[in-house]
């Protein structure tokens, strides 16, 4: 069968059932639409929730002291496992697969003042890698704590973007002196804006941070809250995990079997998990719009019936010269399929001209809001792969068993003189 | 002596309809000879269609045995079947049997392209098939553009494009004026000249009589196996 003659097949086809095939046209595109935009929505809220994830850290760990629930080289359990300031320093030097670590002091409700704008704040003794491990990324203007603050345990102060606006509102923060517990800081920098989903010690956009140095100097906390770390390779969480146990176990003399001497958060291992989730999701949504085209795939079969139907006679005709079975089985499988790839052809342009759109449409800033946890549906690359696979499939199978009945017409008796 | 080429022993054919078996042949004994023109006889119903679409492989046979060129078509597959009718055999029917939405070249074109024929040398051929039956001038009619008479010559032009030995028809003249019928008839006259083995199945005791022999049927028997004259 040459291509001309199975489009003149089609158009003709088109034209004896033109409401019904326009029907079913309409039915795959919404079905495709369905499919396509509940997959972009589900991709376009995976990409949002992945970057919002990122807020917190990049690819960091995040360790307590716990305490020790065995006996050990003579000392007794229940005893508490607490970190000291050279800590970071002595394990860095110990695990080599740690690429940056940090001790983090940390402590709630410190009266923090401009002027006569008084507000009690949670407040954090950083290091400057803060900077990469935990987005601590200043806004343009101003800077984030370095290593020279640090030596000098100079008081600056580097502020979560919602609490300079609580104290500064539209007057510009850097250079400007606060009072934290009646010390005076100068405020060198304010933290660029980022969505964070999950936290330990507050939100970042309310921090006001200094450098650790000049944390301990002022407030003399003999021991750090927790430590932050980052490995070369995310890979090597576990192996790093185990390696702290040991070399922590031996300062502080308790059993690296102890697993509650420390409290580690992996965030890694959690985004991972993360991500099975968001492909749970993802695949829901795509079972429901795959549900929607069944439905449209119902009536390509039904169409196919119908015109085969009408054909019999034109079926028996072409046996009667020489058709094979395969043939007219090929011929009506290919009927289908481009009766449901036009339909999927339409509705994917339709999908994508919308995602499109709303990428480029303005948005009121309480829609903003809801955009920036939500994120915008997105069409990518892997989406239009299934979603035309999906409707390959749909195609063959609303397309075959309606083509084995026409292979399966009786020439003499689709002939038979009428 | 020409070669036998249509040999039927005892061919039986039974239709079932329900419970009801109906006998439309009740055990034929024919045979065909290589470039014999033969008609075709008999009642409505007494089973000269059903002789005919088993000689054209359109249908197998209940019981019995039959040789086309020597082949046993009982044991043949029904790909094997398509390509007789594709190529061995040329069927004429009344009703035409033309693909309505097709033009007269795209008809003939048809078994053409399920012989797999390259593109030039087929539009070659159609051209050539469409002048020998006087339709040159109209390869772009569809078949509601033409008279009967053209659309059975298209017809047999379609059953010719694969140079079959033999030509089946099954009252080629039934739905045509006897003027329209008569050129007809002369066209199968012209290809029984040209070598083809032809039969034809007709009421028109004038047509059949254009045939070497007249093979009578009755109750899915031959009463008459007119002899070759």
């Amino acid at each position: 069968m040459n291509l001309t003659m199975m489009y003149n097949l089609f158009i003709r086809d088109f034209r004896k059932q033109k409401k019904r095939i326009t029907l079913t046209l309409v039915a795959l595109a919404w079905g495709t639409m369905s499919i396509m935009l509940l997959l972009a929505f589900g991709e376009g809220l995976h990409r949002q929730m992945a970057l919002n994830q990122r807020g917190l850290g990049n690819n960091i760990a995040v360790m307590w002291g716990g305490q020790t629930t065995k006996a050990f080289k003579g000392l007794g359990k229940g005893r508490p496992i607490r970190f000291q300031a050279e800590d970071p320093e002595y394990i860095a030097a110990r695990i080599p697969e740690i690429k940056q670590i940090a001790g983090e002091y940390s402590r709630w409700g410190v009266k923090v003042q401009y002027k006569d704008q008084i507000v009690n704040e949670h407040i954090t003794g950083i290091y400057p890698n803060f900077e990469d491990m935990r987005f601590h990324i200043p806004q343009m203007g101003g800077r984030m704590i370095n290593q020279i603050d640090m030596e000098h345990r100079r008081r600056v102060a580097f502020l979560g973007w919602d609490l300079s606006e609580r104290l500064f509102g539209e007057e510009d923060p850097i250079g400007k002196q606060i009072l934290v517990n009646s010390t005076p800081f100068i405020v060198i920098g304010v933290m660029a804006e980022k969505m964070q989903m999950n936290s330990y010690e507050g939100m970042d956009e309310n921090l006001l941070a200094m450098p650790s140095t000049t944390f301990k100097a002022i407030f003399g906390d003999p021991w750090l809250d927790d430590i932050v770390y980052q490995p070369h390779d995310p890979k090597d969480m576990p192996i790093i995990e185990k390696k702290l146990y040991e070399v922590l176990g031996a300062k502080y003399k308790f059993d690296p079997a102890d697993d509650r001497t420390l409290q580690i958060w992996d965030v890694v291992s959690s985004q991972e998990e993360f991500t099975n989730i968001m492909i749970g999701i993802k695949m829901f949504l795509g079972i429901i719009g795959s549900l929607t085209l069944l439905i449209a795939g119902v009536g390509v079969a039904n169409i196919m019936y119908v015109s085969i139907k009408e054909r019999t006679r034109e079926i028996g005709i072409k046996m009667a010269v020489g058709a094979k079975k395969k043939l007219i089985l090929s011929q009506f499988l290919t009927e289908a399929l481009m009766i449901t790839f036009t339909g999927g052809a339409i509705g994917m342009t339709i999908s994508y001209l919308l995602t499109e759109g709303f990428k480029r449409l303005p948005l009121s800033p309480d829609a903003a809001d809801v955009v920036d946890f939500m994120g915008r549906p997105t069409v990518s690359f892997e989406i239009g792969f299934v979603v035309i696979a999906i409707l390959g499939l749909m195609g063959l199978f609303s397309g075959l068993f309606p083509a084995m009945r026409a292979a399966s017409v009786n020439p003499v008796e689709s002939l038979r003189y009428e | 002596m020409t070669e036998t080429i249509i040999d039927m022993r005892n061919v039986r054919k039974a239709y079932k309809t329900g419970k009801v078996t109906f006998e439309a042949l009740k055990g034929i004994d024919c045979q065909v000879k290589r470039g014999e023109f033969v008609g075709v006889v008999g009642p409505s119903g007494s089973g000269k269609s059903t002789l005919m679409n088993i000689m054209g492989c359109l249908d197998v046979p209940t019981s019995g045995e039959y040789k086309l060129e020597g082949k046993m078509v009982n044991s043949m597959t029904a790909n094997q079947l398509a390509d007789i009718r594709n190529r061995k055999v040329g069927f004429v029917f009344q009703a035409f049997n033309l693909l309505p939405y097709a033009t007269a070249f795209e008809n003939v074109e048809v078994p053409l392209l399920f012989a797999k024929v390259s593109g030039r040398k087929r539009r070659e051929r159609v051209i050539e098939l469409l002048t020998r039956v006087g339709l040159a001038d109209k390869l772009g009619n569809r078949p509601t553009e033409m008279s009967g008479g053209e659309m059975q010559r298209v017809a047999i032009a379609r059953a010719l494009a694969n140079e079959p030995d033999i030509i089946l028809a099954d009252e080629p003249t039934g739905n045509l004026d006897s003027k329209s019928g008569m050129a007809i008839v002369k066209l199968f006259d012209e290809l029984h000249a040209s070598g083809k083995t032809i039969l034809i199945i007709t009421h028109d005791a004038n047509i059949a009589a254009h045939g070497e022999r007249v093979i009578r049927i009755k109750d899915g028997l031959i009463e008459t196996n007119g002899d070759l004259r």
